[in-house]
């Protein structure tokens, strides 16, 4: 919590293209994590706010890319309604994943218009982001040609899904920490039938603080998209 | 004129993208910038806005082809230039429309229904009206002796809702109002204020993008101006000496956030000067109703808060039942609650009293309008070091200014004045303990 006018004695932060702000939002409802996506994105399109990154976690839930193939769902929507989780459409890239908690969402809801007009390039800056996060705790992450995510193995650790508009980025990486891997087994993630799923806790052998996870992938990510992230929240008028 | 609608290239090393989604038919219009068709390559899924305003005459690469960059997808006309010969490669069976001047659109019912809704001011029979609207519009309509061919509808294929017509009403309302300043009934006909404008943005050429308000932003408009109409507002503004709130923050800050779990902020200092002020002159919290003037029991400090896409106000309520410490968790709670869309209704409302920030970007003072019914708000502006004349010699000291807007109509300046020198006298000799 901060508010501006704990701040004022000091300069005031104007609103510029090299910060981002960063809000902590905790456990929020899928639908509501959408809906203030596109708040974000109104609001970055107008140059009302500088990029900003979300991170929060979600109750259990289901969500289906626009490339989602039905027979990826291994069970009826009524079967996983029955196990208290949610099913969404969506307008993502992508198959079908999962989120739930003790799972790190991110929503980047940057201007690539001014880094760098390139969707490639930004998944792969995620990529690195999650890949930096997994080197502090010794862990080797890797990208995989043709599968976007990041993979330790044969297992993927954080999956990825992008939205743009006007180059205006939404939706973005889902970062396994303590995940209940379990929810995985009712879906073919990403529609990749070869491939496993991973968590930082399976890897490490125990549960890794929230907290601190999130701290570093703050950190990580203002290190590869040079941007200075300030905690997002502020009182003016 | 025809434009070229191509494949973009969404990268460098991205060489090639699939069609997902083709927002637009053929034969529909679409506004440059629009979003007119969606791709996706590698987990990413990307709009694309059209490169140019028409007709979108053709569709080259149907939904999931894969195709170079580069390649052209689609071809939009300009309205009312003559159309290019259809290419043998279109895939769409819509034949290719003819010559499409301005005033024969192509005959696609989409097109059509598009263009007849945006025909506004054409003299349509009213009969031709019902298949755009419900019974229940049209006896509105009757009603407030509104011309159903006016309003622009949202609905299906240019439909007028029940909310449709109600914004029409209200805004020929007000346009009213803002013009004779008189709460008078509208007129049988439309009055040509509230025409115009509709009939400037139809035919204006300009470029220009037309967004229509949220209903938070709705309702801001709307109580600001109504504000401004309600009360008669004065302004005054005091300077401030902030040395001992400062320096009371700064040597309790990190106690208070280990004894509490929160942030010590400035917000709660300012929330018990003013209570102490009201207490010793309760005309700041009343509100007038018709010629009395009700004197409000308990003091409710409404906070305002910047959204991202607007302001809320949530109500720290019976602040004078409240110590700092109490005053500075309620902040807290509701600060935190804005901030994640936690807020309730009761949360909002019962204000008797307001405090905004417009010094939170740099802003020395502001002077906000009343929040109604209230009959003041306080604003604070940003606190800085400023020299200031102490006993003949220049001195630093942190400094802020605070302006009070104020209803004249039950509060006179010597009371106002009176209420800032009371907050300015708590903050500048400040003694409450605030841990």
């Amino acid at each position: 919590m901060r508010e501006c006018y704990g701040e004022l004695e000091t300069q005031p932060t104007p609103v510029s293209s090299m910060t981002c702000q960063v809000e902590r939002l905790g456990v929020i409802d899928y639908a509501e994590g959408l809906c203030l996506q596109r708040e974000r994105v109104a609001a970055r399109k107008a140059g009302a706010i500088p990029d900003s990154l979300l991170l929060l976690e979600h109750p259990h839930v289901y969500t289906l890319g626009r490339n989602a193939k039905q027979e990826n769902l291994l069970v009826s929507r009524e079967q996983l309604a029955a196990r208290g989780a949610q099913v969404f459409e969506i307008d993502r890239g992508g198959d079908v994943t999962y989120h739930g908690p003790g799972q790190l969402v991110g929503y980047p809801v940057i201007n690539l218009a001014q880094h760098r007009r390139d969707i490639a390039w930004y998944m792969r800056c995620l990529e690195e982001v999650l890949m930096g996060v997994a080197r502090e705790y010794d862990i080797q992450a890797e990208r995989v040609a043709g599968a976007s995510g990041v993979w330790v193995g044969n297992d993927k650790l954080a999956a990825m899904g992008v939205h743009i508009s006007r180059w205006v980025t939404s939706h973005g990486f889902a970062f396994n920490v303590n995940t209940d891997l379990g929810y995985f087994d009712w879906i073919i993630p990403c529609g990749l039938r070869d491939k496993g799923v991973t968590s930082l806790q399976k890897l490490l052998g125990r549960p890794i603080a929230m907290d601190e996870v999130v701290t570093k992938v703050v950190h990580q990510f203002g290190r590869v998209f040079k941007l200075e992230m300030v905690e997002a929240d502020s009182w003016v008028h | 004129m025809p434009n070229n609608v191509v494949m973009p290239q969404m990268g460098e090393s991205v060489t090639e993208g699939t069609i997902t989604k083709w927002l637009r038919k053929v034969g529909e219009p679409v506004g440059r910038d629009e979003p007119l068709f969606e791709i996706s390559t590698d987990k990413v899924d990307a709009e694309i806005p059209s490169p140019a305003a028409g007709i979108l005459s053709q569709i080259l690469v149907k939904e999931d082809q894969t195709v170079p960059v580069n390649t052209v997808v689609a071809v939009i006309d300009d309205q009312g230039a003559a159309v290019a010969a259809p290419a043998g490669g279109a895939e769409e069976k819509t034949p290719a429309p003819q010559a499409a001047p301005t005033a024969a659109p192509p005959p696609s019912p989409a097109a059509a229904t598009n263009v007849a809704a945006a025909a506004e001011g054409s003299s349509a029979p009213a009969t031709s009206e019902d298949a755009r609207s419900s019974p229940l519009v049209r006896r509105i309509a009757e009603e407030h002796h509104v011309d159903l061919t006016q309003v622009h509808g949202t609905g299906l294929g240019g439909r007028i809702s029940k909310k449709d017509i109600l914004d029409y009403v209200e805004q020929r309302q007000s346009a009213a109002a803002n013009r004779t300043a008189l709460a008078v009934q509208p007129p049988p006909s439309p009055p040509p204020a509230a025409v115009e404008p509709a009939a400037a943005h139809s035919t204006s050429t300009a470029p220009t993008q037309v967004v229509s308000m949220t209903p938070m932003r709705r309702q801001i408009a709307e109580h600001m101006v109504a504000s401004k109409r309600t009360s008669a507002h004065v302004y005054t503004v005091f300077e401030v000496e902030m040395s001992k709130v400062v320096e009371a923050r700064e040597r309790q800050r990190d106690e208070f956030e280990r004894r509490n779990g929160f942030k010590l902020t400035y917000t709660p200092f300012f929330v018990r000067a003013a209570v102490e002020a009201i207490k010793q002159l309760p005309v700041i919290n009343s509100s007038v109703e018709g010629t009395n003037i009700i004197y409000k029991r308990d003091v409710n400090v409404g906070i305002a808060v910047a959204l991202e896409t607007g302001l809320i106000v949530p109500v720290v309520k019976r602040a004078d039942e409240k110590n700092f410490l109490g005053v500075a968790r309620a902040v807290q709670d509701l600060a935190e609650r804005a901030r994640n869309k936690r807020l309730n209704v009761d949360d909002v409302q019962g204000g008797t009293f307001t405090i905004t920030n417009p010094g939170s970007f740099g802003g020395l003072f502001g002077l906000p309008i009343i929040n109604q019914p209230q009959v003041a708000i306080l604003g604070v502006g940003a606190i800085e070091k400023r020299p200031v004349v102490r006993n003949d010699a220049i001195a630093i000291r942190s400094m802020v200014y605070l302006s009070l807007s104020y209803d004249h109509r039950v509060i006179d300046g010597a009371v106002a004045e009176r209420f800032l020198g009371r907050i300015k006298q708590t903050l500048e000799d400040w003694d409450e303990p605030v841990l």
